[in-house]
């Protein structure tokens, strides 16, 4: 846990008057506010930066407490209290469904107070953001193997200590994000509650490229099936198919395997196609009588 | 709509600390739709994220209704190019 300086975060001295300190938060406010940055994680955390040094430096009790211990803050009187607060924080979280971050956005929130604020001022965080009707809208992420979306299927997760059931779309694609009605912080005055937005970080299967619902692979070919024909085995998502090479096949030829693809995002039953670029291995080490034929071959060609 | 998805404006408004005219003016602008319903204007609850957006840039930043207008277009464009990089994004890892 690293000390934080504040003035610096606001980009103001030591000395600066609380006239200064308001228009500094201001300033950056306007340049970090998440309703001006959308889907910018950078410009969040640095407004929840901004939020926690104005919290700070414009509360003259937490100014002159922050001013007094500096970086000496470890030997501050609530220290010891908050780290034992954090530890047994730390022991009751988790269990049942997936572990999920989550985090608020798109409200002017102060929430996600750093350990060093909580160390030195406790660990309620200052002054919370309520909502003042509808609440708090959610985000969070949830990482997914390309073969988790071949068919759609519900997974539980675990979000605020609310276990919640969703789908996961077959076909969704990376970076997409979902919206959960109501799943969001909750409202406050009879108010609605907010949305719980997931983003799906789809990881790729090496074994081949994706470009929306199509895949794209490749594939070695001898140069004797290439210019005879014949068949090979080739993989696809859901397993090993034989695919017919036809005589003459130049490299670089690319075979479309119907069907073979993804699922359709939000299409049931429809899905990509499977390219396969045929990349043709030219014989090495070969032997006197192989080159003999080669020679033999090319003659005839001439 | 049913009653239980539109919300009084002036209860609304008591919540947030605001005055009605800011309402009326996002509607004037056609940044919001307002649903009369026995002459008492409601505020149908699909609307509310984007006006709780609105008051926040309004009471946390000091930005008026034009203000607010510039960037919610500016924002929309912005939220349209982020899908549409998102797209390109993953269709150029087939060629990497």
């Amino acid at each position: 846990m690293a000390f934080i300086d504040y003035y610096t975060i606001l980009g103001v001295t030591k000395t600066a008057s609380d006239k200064d300190i308001k228009a500094a938060y201001r300033k950056l406010a306007r340049k970090y506010h998440p309703d001006l940055n959308p889907n910018d994680q950078e410009a969040h955390k640095k407004f929840q930066q901004l939020n926690e040094a104005n919290e700070v430096l414009s509360d003259p009790d937490k100014r002159k407490k922050y001013d007094q211990y500096g970086e000496n803050w470890q030997h501050g009187e609530q220290y010891e209290q908050a780290r034992q607060q954090q530890s047994r924080q730390q022991r009751s979280y988790g269990g049942g469904g997936q572990a999920f971050d989550f985090e608020g956005f798109g409200g002017g929130g102060g929430e996600d107070f750093s350990d060093f604020f909580q160390s030195m001022f406790g660990g309620g965080g200052g002054q919370r953001r309520q909502a003042k009707y509808r609440g708090q809208d959610l985000n969070a992420e949830l990482q997914l193997h390309v073969r988790d979306i071949l068919e759609s299927h519900k997974q539980t997760l675990t979000v605020n200590g609310k276990n919640i059931r969703i789908t996961i779309p077959a076909g969704v694609e990376n970076g997409q994000t979902i919206k959960i009605a109501g799943h969001g912080g909750p409202g406050a005055n009879g108010g609605p509650g907010g949305d719980l937005y997931i983003k799906f970080l789809v990881s790729d299967d090496p074994r081949f490229k994706r470009k929306g619902a199509d895949l794209y692979s490749n594939a070695k070919l001898d140069i004797y099936t290439a210019i005879l024909g014949g068949e090979i085995t080739a993989e696809t998502m859901t397993g090993k198919v034989k695919v017919k090479v036809a005589p003459e096949t130049q490299n670089g030829t690319k075979v479309k395997l119907k069907g073979k693809g993804l699922p359709v995002y939000k299409k049931d039953g429809q899905f990509g196609d499977l390219y396969i670029s045929y990349e043709i291995q030219l014989p090495t080490n070969l032997t006197d009588k192989q080159k003999q034929l080669f020679e033999e071959l090319a003659k005839s060609s001439a | 709509m049913s009653a239980k998805h539109l919300i009084k404006a002036t209860e609304f408004c008591v919540y947030h600390h605001l005055e009605q005219t800011f309402i009326t003016d996002l509607q004037e602008a056609g940044l919001i739709e307002i649903t009369i319903v026995n002459k008492t204007p409601c505020i149908p609850e699909t609307e509310l994220h984007k006006l709780e957006r609105m008051i926040r840039l309004h009471t946390e930043l000091d930005i008026n209704i034009a203000g607010i207008e510039a960037i919610t277009h500016l924002i929309e464009r912005m939220e349209d190019i982020q899908e549409e990089m998102r797209l390109l994004k993953n269709n150029l890892k087939v060629y990497e």
